[in-house]
This record gives C-alpha cells, sequence and structure tokens, in this order.
C-alpha cells in the first residue's frame, strides 16, 4: 500500500469553489496526508527538514495547485525551490526521492478544448506542466499524467463535486489497488482513466 | 440583641444555603428553594421565626430595588424605547383586563364597589421579584416570552403611582383617616406642585446619571479602592430610592430610570458585578420571608376560601394574560410561559392590602386572607413555572422556535467572540486590527482615564478589573471564544490567566508576555499562546538594520523570520532550566552559540538551514570537484 502526501497551495483557498469541492471530497484515509502549504507557511518561510522527513515518508505525492497563468502559485515554487535541495534531491548522492510517483492535480477556469494547439491557449496542459515533468525527471522520480478538473467557472456545484469525486476515487485506487504505471502514462489525463476504469466496473 | 441579630442571621443563611442547593438539584429554581426554606423557619412549621418576617419583607423588598436597577442597565434607552408599543399595549390590557374581571367577580362576592375595585386592582398586579428572577435564572429573559413579560412588569410598577393616589379617593373614611402608606415630603401640596415635583426628580434622576454619576465613578475608579466602588453602587441606588420615596414614585421605578440611563457608560459592567451579591442576597431574604409570612393557622381555618380565592384569581390572570399574548401575536409555547409566569399576585400587593385596610375599605380579616392567598399564589408559581418546563413544553415539540429566538437575541445583543483585557497600546493595536477585520470585541480596561479617552475615540471600552470573575461573566466570558490579556503588569496578567483558565475552560487564552522571564511564569501556568511584547520589533529593527548595511532586502528579512523561529523554540527549552540559575545561564549560552551557528548562513557548513535554494556555489564546487 501507497501513502500519499497532497501538496496542496492555493492563495485564497476560502474563495475558490473548485479546489473547496476537490478538498471536501478527500477520502478521510490514514494513508493520505493532506499539506495545505498556505496555511501553514504564510511567510514563504518553508521549513526544508519538515518538508523533507515528510516527502520521505510516502510513496505517491500530488502537487495540487489552481493553474494560475499556466503554471502553480509562487509558494509551491518557493516550495520546489527549498525542499529540492542539491545532494538531497537531485545531484551527487541526491537520491531521496528515487522511484517516488508525482503528478500535478490541478484546476483551471477554461475547459479543456482551448488547451490545444489550435485552441486559445496554444499548448495543451501536459505541455504546460513540462517545468513539472522535468522536475521529476532530475529528482529520479516518475511522473504521471495530471488531474485536471477544467472549464470550472461555468460549472455548477453538482458538477464540481461529481468530478472532485474522481479525485478522491484516484487517491483511493492508488492507495489500495495495483496498477501499472506504463498504463497510466499512455494517458494524457489521470481523471480520464479513473472515468473509463469506473465504466468498466459498470 | 446582638445575640438575636446573629441567630436571625444564622437561622436565615442555613436555611437559604440548605434548601436552595436541593432545590436547584431537583430543578426547581432557587426562588422556590428559598420559599419553601422560608416555609420551613416559618413560626407554623419550625417556629425559628416569628411573625418578624413581615419587616424583614419591608427590608427585602430594597432587593426589587436593585433588581431593577439591574435590569435598567441591560438596556439601553433605545431598546426601551422599541418595547414603548409593547409596554403600553400589552401592560393596558392586562391590569384593565384582570381589575374588571375581578372587580365583577368580588363585586359577586358581596363586596361594596369601592372594596372590590381596590382589591381588583391590587390582585391584577404581578410579581417582578419571581418572575424575572426565574426568567433570568432559566435564561429567557431574551425570549418573546421574556420581553411581554418584562414589559407587563414595567407597565404595573409605573401604573401603581396613579393607583396609591386614586385610592384615598374613594375610601369610605376620607382623607383625614387615611394614612398614607409613605410620608412624602408633598403630603399636604397642592396636586399641581407634586406633578412638578415627580417630573423634577425624573429630571434629576436622568441628568445626575449623564453628569454627576459617571464622573464621580470615573473619580473612585482612580483611587483603585474597590470597596469604594461598591459603595458608591450602593450609594447611587440608595440615593434614587430615598429621592423617588421623597416624592411618592415607586423607588423600583426610579432605579430602573437611573440603570437605564447608565447602561451606556463604562462602568456598566463593574456596577452590576458590584450590586449582583448583595441584589441576590436581599431577594432570597425577600423570597424567604414571603414563605414564612404564609399563616397556615389562617389558611388551615378558611381552607376553601383561601384555595377559591387563589384558584380563582390565578386563572382569571392568567386568562387575560393569555389573550393579551394572543393579540400580540406570542407563539403558543411562549405565549403558555408568559401566562402561566405572570399569574401571581405580586409583592406589591402586600403593600396595597394594608394601605386599603388603612383606609378602612376592607376589614383586617380579609387583609390576611388575601396577603395569605397572595404569598401562596407566589409560591405556586415556580411550581407551575416547573410544570410547564417539565412537562407541558416538551410536548408542545415547538421548543425549536424558543431555542431559535435566543440565539437570534444572543447575536443581537451584542456579545462579541473576542475579549480583550486590558487596553493600552498593545490591546488597542489588536482592538483596531480586528475591528478592521469586522471582528468586534468586549473591551475591559481599569485605568479610567484610559477608558474616558478611548471612548472618547469611539471605542466600546468598559471600567472593570479583569482578574475577576463575576466581571469577565458580565463582559461575556461564557459566550466568547477567545480572551486576549494585553495588561502591562505582569503581575495582573498571571492573575488574570489563573482566573479565566479556572473559571472559563471554554476560552482561548492569548496572553501577551512583556519578556522571556515573564514568558515562562506563563508558560508555568500551562499556557500556550504566549506574545512577547517587543521580540517583533527588535528583530523589524534588526532587519533593517542589515539592510542599511547593505544585504539585499529578502535576505536579512528571511534572516529575521529564521531568528524568529529559533528564538521562539529555545524560548521553550530554556523555559526548563530556568529555575536553576546557574543551569539556565550555561544553557543560554549554549543556546546562542547554536543559534549563531546554524543561522550564520554559512553555506560551506552544510547545515541544511542555511539558503542554498537560490545560491550556485555549493553546486560549482561540486562540479569543479568532479
Amino acid at each position: 500500500m501507497n501513502k500519499i502526501l497532497v501538496l496542496f497551495a492555493h492563495p485564497k483557498y476560502e474563495k475558490s469553489r473548485a479546489n473547496q469541492a476537490m478538498v471536501r471530497n478527500l477520502p478521510k484515509d490514514p494513508f493520505i496526508t493532506f499539506h495545505d502549504l498556505y496555511e501553514k507557511y504564510p511567510n514563504f518561510n518553508v521549513d526544508v527538514d519538515y518538508e523533507q522527513k515528510l516527502l520521505s515518508e510516502h510513496q505517491i505525492i500530488v502537487w495540487h495547485h489552481p493553474f494560475f497563468w499556466y503554471s502553480a502559485p509562487p509558494l509551491m515554487k518557493q516550495w520546489i525551490d527549498m525542499v529540492l535541495d542539491f545532494g538531497w534531491a537531485y545531484g551527487p548522492g541526491g537520491n531521496a526521492l528515487e522511484g517516488k510517483l508525482i503528478f500535478n492535480a490541478i484546476t483551471s477556469g477554461g475547459p479543456r478544448e482551448v488547451y490545444h494547439s489550435e485552441g486559445y491557449n496554444r499548448y495543451t496542459v501536459g505541455e504546460f506542466l513540462a517545468p513539472f515533468n522535468q522536475t521529476a525527471k532530475l529528482c529520479k522520480m516518475t511522473y504521471l499524467p495530471p488531474f485536471a478538473l477544467q472549464g470550472t467557472h461555468r460549472m455548477t456545484q453538482e458538477d464540481l463535486n461529481k468530478k472532485a469525486t474522481l479525485f478522491g476515487t484516484l487517491l483511493h485506487k492508488m492507495i489500495y489497488e495495483e496498477f501499472d504505471v506504463e498504463e497510466l502514462q499512455r494517458y494524457a489525463f489521470l481523471d480520464e482513466w479513473v472515468e473509463e476504469v469506473n465504466k468498466e466496473i459498470k | 440583641m446582638v445575640g438575636g441579630f446573629l441567630s436571625q442571621a444564622l437561622i436565615y443563611l442555613a436555611a437559604a444555603i440548605v434548601c436552595v442547593p436541593v432545590a436547584k438539584k431537583l430543578g426547581m429554581g432557587s426562588v422556590l428553594g428559598y420559599l419553601l426554606a422560608g416555609i420551613l423557619i416559618g413560626p407554623f412549621l419550625l417556629g425559628f421565626i416569628g411573625n418578624e418576617g413581615k419587616d424583614i419583607m419591608h427590608f427585602a423588598e430594597f432587593g426589587v430595588v436593585m433588581m431593577l436597577f439591574l435590569i435598567g442597565l441591560e438596556l439601553e434607552p433605545a431598546h426601551i424605547w422599541r418595547m414603548r408599543q409593547l409596554i403600553a399595549g400589552m401592560g393596558t390590557l392586562q391590569l384593565f383586563g384582570t381589575a374588571i374581571l375581578l372587580f365583577l367577580g368580588a363585586s359577586l362576592l358581596g363586596f361594596h364597589w369601592q372594596a372590590a375595585l381596590s382589591i381588583a386592582l391590587a390582585l391584577s398586579m404581578s410579581s417582578t421579584a419571581i418572575v424575572l428572577q426565574s426568567l433570568k435564572e432559566k435564561g429567557l429573559m431574551q425570549t418573546a416570552a421574556g420581553s411581554s413579560s418584562f414589559a407587563v412588569l414595567l407597565f404595573q410598577d409605573i401604573s401603581v403611582i396613579p393607583i396609591l393616589a386614586f385610592l384615598p379617593l374613594i375610601a369610605f373614611a376620607g382623607p383625614a383617616v387615611a394614612n398614607h402608606a409613605n410620608h412624602t415630603l408633598l403630603e399636604n401640596f397642592p396636586g399641581w406642585m407634586k406633578t412638578v415635583a415627580v417630573i423634577l426628580s425624573v429630571a434629576l434622576v436622568i441628568l445626575a446619571g449623564r453628569y454627576i454619576i459617571v464622573p464621580l465613578l470615573r473619580l473612585i475608579a482612580k483611587t483603585h479602592l474597590r470597596e469604594l466602588f461598591t459603595a458608591s453602587a450602593l450609594l447611587i441606588v440608595f440615593a434614587i430610592a430615598f429621592l423617588m420615596e421623597l416624592v411618592g414614585l415607586s423607588p423600583a421605578l426610579g432605579t430602573f430610570l437611573a440603570g437605564v440611563v447608565l447602561a451606556n457608560s463604562e462602568y456598566r459592567h463593574e456596577l452590576e458585578s458590584d450590586l449582583e451579591p448583595f441584589k441576590g442576597l436581599l431577594l432570597g431574604l425577600f423570597f424567604i420571608a414571603v414563605g414564612a409570612s404564609i399563616n397556615f393557622e389562617l389558611v388551615g381555618h378558611n381552607t376553601m376560601q383561601v384555595f377559591l380565592i387563589v384558584a380563582v384569581t390565578m386563572f382569571v390572570k392568567a386568562l387575560v394574560l393569555f389573550l393579551t399574548g394572543k393579540v400580540f401575536e406570542l407563539k403558543f409555547d411562549q405565549n403558555l410561559l408568559f401566562a402561566i409566569g405572570l399569574s401571581q399576585v405580586g409583592e406589591f400587593a402586600f403593600v396595597l392590602f394594608s394601605f386599603i385596610n388603612e383606609l378602612n375599605i376592607i376589614s383586617t380579616d380579609w387583609m390576611n386572607l388575601l396577603m395569605a392567598a397572595t404569598a401562596i399564589s407566589m409560591t405556586i408559581t415556580p411550581l407551575l413555572l416547573l410544570i410547564n418546563e417539565k412537562i407541558i413544553q416538551p410536548r408542545l415539540s415547538k421548543i425549536d422556535s424558543t431555542i431559535e429566538e435566543e440565539r437570534a437575541s444572543e447575536i443581537t445583543n451584542g456579545k462579541h467572540r473576542v475579549v480583550i483585557a486590558g487596553f493600552s497600546h498593545f490591546g488597542s493595536t489588536i482592538g483596531r486590527f480586528l475591528r478592521a477585520n469586522r471582528i468586534e470585541c468586549t473591551i475591559l480596561d481599569n485605568d479610567s482615564d484610559q477608558v474616558d479617552l478611548l471612548r472618547k475615540m469611539g471605542f466600546q471600552v468598559h471600567y472593570g478589573d479583569a482578574t475577576r470573575a463575576d466581571l469577565m461573566e458580565s463582559a461575556g466570558a461564557q459566550e466568547a471564544e477567545i480572551l486576549i490579556i494585553a495588561i502591562n503588569d505582569p503581575v495582573t496578567t498571571a492573575r488574570v490567566a489563573e482566573m479565566a483558565k479556572k473559571h472559563f475552560p471554554n476560552l482561548e487564552i492569548m496572553v501577551r508576555a512583556q519578556d522571556r522571564f515573564e514568558a515562562y511564569e506563563i508558560m508555568d501556568l500551562g499556557l500556550r499562546n504566549i506574545y512577547r511584547d517587543t521580540i517583533d520589533t527588535s528583530i523589524r529593527l534588526g532587519v533593517d538594520v542589515l539592510k542599511k548595511l547593505g544585504f539585499r532586502s529578502y535576505t536579512a528579512t528571511r534572516a529575521g523570520q529564521n531568528f524568529f523561529k529559533y528564538d521562539e523554540e529555545a524560548l521553550w527549552r530554556l523555559a526548563k532550566s530556568r529555575h536553576d540559575m546557574k543551569q539556565y545561564i550555561s544553557d543560554v549560552k549554549q543556546e546562542i552559540a547554536w543559534q549563531e551557528e546554524i543561522l550564520s548562513g554559512d553555506q560551506h557548513s552544510h547545515s541544511p538551514h542555511a539558503d542554498h535554494a537560490w545560491d550556485s556555489e555549493i553546486i560549482r564546487e561540486a562540479i569543479n570537484k568532479q
């Protein structure tokens, strides 16, 4: 069984319908650690020792954040800058994260279709997330496709909840069920994989 | 007589201490407990006290006066103004409705119309003492039934004045024989002068409240002698009561008025908690005296008669009250509470009965009977309320609405979630910050100059000593979530913290400490939220020094953040060794050395705490080594 660390960063969580829905629908599970970065480090003074200890206690890491300006809010970047230390996460002797799985769980106001070479945003979500992908690679982790809750501007609360439960289901499967990493990597989004598996069960 | 006084005090206090807790334990409320204690020690059961009960009742009635002062303190003038329709409307309906019905009844019994009318008026009065005390104890004052009851009682208190003036006019014997119950200064003056005097004295109370009492209290508060403040509180009440008696007004009404005038003052909480025990004791004594005054011998001889008087009177009163409640659209459960609660005959009837007996309107036998009936009806009320509460109301299953109303009134009553004790610069900054974020606080300070100044600046500051649990309670500590102790003096801080921990376990306590040593003291009390006065400021200054010396702003800021963090942690470590001064000094030295090392930001130390994040020097070194 895997332990999952959800690193969550939202500077105005109390106003975010989508992220509230996702957090609310997280299973209450001793194998899931929900870590609210803006709550813990309002001064951006990330406690490196503590974060590194947390990382080593978990097998699966989630960067959970809104897709602000095609990227993560600044505290998430601060966290990456400070915690993924040379000689610990990468570089000579930096093997602490080796073999762990990591992926982004994001929310975006615009729908999935506009993230396309022909669309309004010109690049796919996967392309925008390239820096995270490569960060994972440099730290010898396995990067998985993102879980993305998109088009939130036009979604009703009910739709949001429905989508948000998929995130909970995903985490649950990753803790308790065997899954093939390479199979997951064939999907563009993890939520598509969960939806497909759900359908097969039905 | 000393022995007599002591033994009497012993009997009263012992009876109260035995009976009241038992009554409370049985869910009967303290009023019934006192009444039963009175019956127990009265001349007809144990006989510890004889017929002096009546005199004691007279004296103890002062408790009612104090109670109305305290009630006035809790009501702002604007609040009374909003209640004006309730007071006038419900009051008139209740008083006239009851009086007319009882008048008809008494006339049927064969009384002369004069006697019937005066008896009816006397029986129409309800007991302010019993009703308000019971409602307060059950926390029902803010409900619809509570405010309706209060409105009716207030109207009755007001109407006592014209009734007292009116009765001699209908007396058989004429005014010459009539011996006015209270000798007033104005007895021989013509009517218009009396009216002028009454208006003047009411104006005097209002003006004194504004321009004499508050400055006086301010002066007294500056002496920091608690007993002197208590004495002034008592003096205010006594003086007003005296003035009212002088011009023939009800003292209770006068003190109520003074209370309302002082409701907006900063001394409200202090006055409340100073007078509360006196009021409680006097009321208790009053109830005991009522219980003791029931003449069981007389009742025994005229069982049927007394029973009928009590039953019919209470039934008629409750009926009229219920209809009044219906007119004013009280919900059924509230209306029931209202009607049952006010159905007894009040303490004022004692005065009226002896008055009309002196006027020769009724015979002494009838007076005694009616007085016994009054006392019995007062004793029955708490029982009826108990039955209503335990048996009737649960079946109505409408209790939710009461709770909802209570909640709503709590919010409008302005109980705040945060209480700040000490409002010097430290506390007032917190207050301003919270207010800017729409969190209102209840603020207590015992420096009267400071309170005065802050009030002028628009802060709702109350004068009061935060070390006192009773005062904190009137400031709403029971309902609040957070207590901020921002007091300058370490000794007081510790006392407040200790008191709050003991009496208000619901409160999250956040304490200001002036320095490290005060912080240790507070830690010893088991508190965790400790804020040292100067630490943030001195680090902030230090950060600015670094900047002026050429450090980059972000680097200096981070250094400051880290320093703060480690200093706080060190505080907790050092707290353990502080009792041994030698050990403490050596520990401090070690901490400082350690702190300097880890905070030096020396990249070569490979300390995990040095900021590697944005520094490529280590990477370059590593590459060069390969």
